[in-house]
């Protein structure tokens, strides 16, 4: 049976996301771990996380995750979310600035508080929380299969990631302004929202992650 | 501007069960908490809120069971609040898969545990709940155990206070409205959402779907939530959302 390691570091709601694949996983064992061998020997993984970018790295660093997650990386598939996806940059402006992971070229930027609606005025809240269109940028990519594009997700982040190449763009939404919401180079693909609280759309993007095969086409 | 305003029922629970009655044309038994659940999430809710008036807290384990049975069938975001008090509180309700917590009478006791739970689990799942009540012209005041109890608290100032503490949405309820379906306090919603950085839900007085529209227009909330016209089948979600829109709002449909 194939399986799916959720890469389990003591941050955020590692068992909404773990619901979210055993509900769409027929014929994966979905099973969550902190464990190097557990991570090494599965078929794809999921780096999930909720929380505070400092205290993230650190985890990773603590229960010696970085190694694997790089070597994961390198050789098959894995999902990014939220925090997770972030971390995959190479720095975040979070906690007065964190050294993160470096699988993707950029930096995670604080959205500005004091961001207005330039159609209507309204005052933008910081958090961004809620459900926002996520316009695609890569439309044939397998992992947007069966995803409408312009498609509701369910966000909760006050960061967002600025890839330093454009290329790699799988998706953005607006806040005021285009910003990543998903992103993705070879077998790796990450995403700024929740896809295990944005309903069908959320549970079909981990049907279609359990059956990439990690190439763009 | 592409974020949705959100549309949030909410479940009263006493004892693993949904009160103030919930009426469904098809379903038997409308007192589950989780066939309720399952019913919002179809019709399209945005997120769920279960408030716990348990009164014993021995019965409080019942809730934790609910939010786990819940969690596992529907995946779009769910708050609890009710009875919150500590950070195992929280713990527990987090790890059985809620996303935020709800915290009010808490609060008001110790501001400093909204502080050390948001250092512990993140702003993203704090919600403060404020329970306000008009005292003068723009005036509202902080009351507790069920709008009985004053606090001398000011509701503009106790909200941006718990912001600063780090409550990552507001739960705004206004106690003259709650109940009587004539519509929000959109002055203390306006004042309230204009006075913070976070996202603010309105509660409280909801009677019709123009209700809704009317906390976003001129409330400027940034979610709305309502209890008895869902659960009365007065009104479907759907339905709610097809009238924001209408209003020109943006929803998810």
């Amino acid at each position: 049976m194939k399986t799916v390691a959720v890469i389990d570091y003591g941050m955020g709601n590692l068992h909404s996301v773990a619901k979210a694949l055993e509900k769409v996983a027929e014929g994966t064992r979905v099973v969550v771990t902190s464990d190097s061998g557990e991570i090494r020997a599965a078929d794809r993984a999921v780096l999930p996380g909720v929380g505070a970018m400092r205290d993230c790295m650190g985890e990773l660093q603590r229960l010696e995750l970085v190694d694997v997650i790089k070597e994961t990386a390198a050789s098959k598939p894995l999902l990014g979310v939220c925090v997770g996806m972030q971390a995959m940059f190479d720095f975040s402006e979070e906690n007065h600035g964190v050294e993160c992971l470096g699988l993707f070229p950029g930096k995670v930027l604080a959205f500005a508080t004091d961001m207005t609606d330039p159609g209507t005025g309204e005052r933008l809240k910081v958090p961004h929380m809620g459900w926002n269109r996520v316009h695609q940028a890569m439309e044939d990519h397998p992992m947007w299969t069966d995803i409408e594009d312009g498609a509701h997700f369910y966000f909760v982040h006050s960061y967002y990631a600025e890839p330093a190449d454009p290329e790699i763009i799988a998706g953005f939404s607006t806040y005021p302004h285009a910003f990543t919401a998903a992103v993705t180079q070879d077998n790796v693909f990450a995403v700024q929202f929740h896809p295990e609280k944005s309903q069908s759309t959320g549970l079909q993007l981990y049907a279609n992650f359990l059956n990439w095969d990690g190439q763009s086409k | 501007m592409t974020l949705a305003k959100r549309i949030i029922p909410c479940l009263d629970v006493d004892n693993g069960r949904v009160v103030k009655g919930v009426q469904f044309v098809d379903i038997r038994d409308a007192g589950d908490p989780v066939e309720v659940a399952r019913r919002y999430d179809e019709q399209g809710a945005d997120e769920i809120t279960f408030l716990d008036i348990t009164a014993s807290s021995d019965d409080r384990e019942t809730m934790v069971h609910v939010v786990e049975e819940v969690a596992g069938q529907v995946f779009i975001p769910l708050t609890v609040g009710g009875g919150i008090r500590t950070v195992e509180d929280i713990r527990r309700m987090l790890n059985a898969g809620a996303d935020k917590v709800a915290i009010n009478t808490a609060a008001v006791h110790n501001p400093e545990f909204v502080r050390e739970a948001a250092e512990k689990f993140g702003s993203q799942c704090i919600v403060v709940a404020i329970d306000a009540k008009q005292v003068g012209d723009n005036k509202w005041e902080i009351f507790t155990h069920g709008g009985r109890k004053p606090t001398g608290l000011d509701a503009v100032e106790w909200a941006q206070k718990m912001v600063a503490y780090g409550a990552g949405e507001i739960l705004l309820t206004s106690m003259d409205r709650d109940g009587t379906k004539n519509g929000f306090d959109n002055a203390l919603n306006q004042a309230v959402c204009d006075a913070v950085t976070v996202p603010v839900i309105a509660s409280g007085g909801v009677g019709n779907l123009d209700h809704l529209v009317d906390g976003i227009k001129e409330g400027h909330a940034d979610a709305v939530l309502a209890a008895s016209i869902f659960h009365f089948g007065e009104y479907s979600v759907s339905e709610a959302k097809l009238r924001m829109r209408q209003a020109g709002l943006e929803v998810r449909l």
